[in-house]
């Protein structure tokens, strides 16, 4: 028989199967003691470990996946910035040179203004002095040809009104043939 | 060996349950038979496996890792972090050496020239109910005190109090009798009729080889279903090994729990 071999099966018709031997729960207990210290001590803390190791080897992998990700839209945030950043600032520029044109322009306008009024203001004041010019060489005359009218009337003669206003007349003619 | 064998053919001799006893192989010893020789020699297979196994804890395991892992995880996973709930680890060691322990003497059973399932003799299964058995008394003591775990196993709360005339006998039986009992039985006599069952089949075809020549012939079916058998036996075998562990683990559990 298979499972006799080497072992021999005593013939006695033990006691009933039901009833413990108190070696074999004494074995029993120290067996599985046994096996229970080897286990606790070299298996499980090493599986645990490898548990461990795994898990931290696949989140890490996660967690440089996510860094990376990371980084990348960070970058992307850094770029997109810097581009507003570019735009703003051509904006801005462009704001700035209408503004400077326009003010360049007013500038120039006051100026073209100011050089009108001023020069309108030299003719008018050149006129002012000619005429003064005139009016004092005029005066001048006037008083000259004033005295040489009269003496020319008291010379002729003075009672005769038709020859007073002859000679006014005269005198005028030669004024304006003179000037 | 059987008395058959001496005899001429005294016809056929059933196998009983002293085919269940053995001599010391050697000196008058009772730790040299074989049941005892072979759960040594499970503590020797099942320690050395696992920790061979466990040895290198790669990330990326070997074939050896894995399998050893495999049994591991399922009895970490399935057994202690889903039946015990977050405090598991604590008795991950404990469940895992007891399921393979009560593993390997089991498949004894069916392994060619072993052939002998130790835990037929009901000594070593209550050897090994003892740590169960303290394991969740332990536990519950520690874990809610004496007076209110007695309080609770007498007087489940929750329950009309002329419930407790019978309620409180059978709850003190459950936990101080029944359980243990019941654990230890359970595997002993699974353990016992399976290998009865093969010695029926195995004894029965030798028994047919020795005598004419058409039960020579019908010998071969005999045999054929003590090979089946031996594959049924050892999907009980690894089934009586989780049912063992398994309601330990719930023992432990009800033991955490707030409520019995």
């Amino acid at each position: 028989m298979f499972s006799k071999i080497g072992f021999l099966a005593s013939a006695e018709a033990g006691a009933s199967p039901v009833i413990p031997k108190p070696a074999e729960i004494i074995v029993g207990f120290v067996a599985f003691g046994l096996l229970f210290l080897i286990i606790r001590a070299r298996a499980v803390p090493r599986f645990e470990k490898a548990y461990k190791d795994r898990t931290e080897a696949i989140e890490g992998g996660l967690e440089r996946a996510e860094t990376a990700q990371r980084e990348a839209a960070e970058a992307l945030q850094m770029y997109k910035a810097q581009l507003a950043d570019a735009r703003g600032e051509a904006a801005t520029l462009r704001e700035e040179a209408r503004a400077e044109g326009s003010v360049i322009l007013e500038q120039m306008r006051a100026t073209a203004q100011e050089e009108a009024t001023r020069i309108t203001a030299s003719a008018r004041a050149s006129i002012e002095a000619e005429r003064q010019v005139a009016f004092n060489s005029l005066l001048n005359e006037v008083g000259a040809l004033a005295t040489e009218l009269a003496s020319r009337i008291v010379g002729e003669s003075l009672d005769d009104a038709a020859r007073a206003s002859r000679v006014v007349e005269r005198f005028l003619a030669d004024v304006e043939k003179s000037q | 060996m059987r008395a058959l064998w001496s005899q001429a053919n005294p016809g056929f001799v059933p196998p009983s349950s002293a085919d269940f006893d053995f001599e010391p192989i050697f000196g008058n010893s009772i730790l040299f038979t074989k049941p005892v020789l072979l759960v040594f020699l499970s503590v020797i297979i099942a320690g050395s496996f696992f920790t061979l196994s466990a040895r290198k804890a790669a990330i990326v395991p070997s074939k050896l890792q894995f399998a050893g892992e495999s049994i591991y995880t399922f009895i970490r996973n399935e057994l202690g972090r889903d039946v015990i709930g977050p405090e598991f680890m604590r008795f991950v060691p404990f469940l895992f050496s007891l399921f393979i322990f009560i593993l390997t003497n089991n498949v004894f059973g069916i392994v060619p020239l072993l052939q002998f399932p130790t835990m037929s003799h009901i000594g070593f299964p209550i050897g090994v109910t003892i740590f169960s058995y303290v394991t969740y008394h332990f536990v519950a003591i520690k874990k809610h005190g004496l007076g209110k775990y007695v309080k609770d196993i007498c007087f489940m709360p929750g329950i009309p109090k002329p419930v407790y005339l019978i309620l409180t006998p059978v709850e003190l039986l459950t936990y101080l009798v029944t359980r243990p009992l019941t654990l230890s039985m359970r595997l002993f006599a699974n353990m016992f009729a399976g290998h009865l069952l093969l010695l029926v089949f195995t004894l029965g075809g030798e028994y047919l080889l020795t005598s004419g020549l058409i039960l020579k012939f019908l010998s071969l079916f005999s045999f054929s279903f003590a090979i089946g058998l031996s594959f049924f036996e050892l999907g009980i075998q690894a089934l009586q090994a989780y049912i063992f562990t398994l309601l330990t683990a719930l023992y432990i559990a009800g033991a955490l729990a707030d409520e019995h």
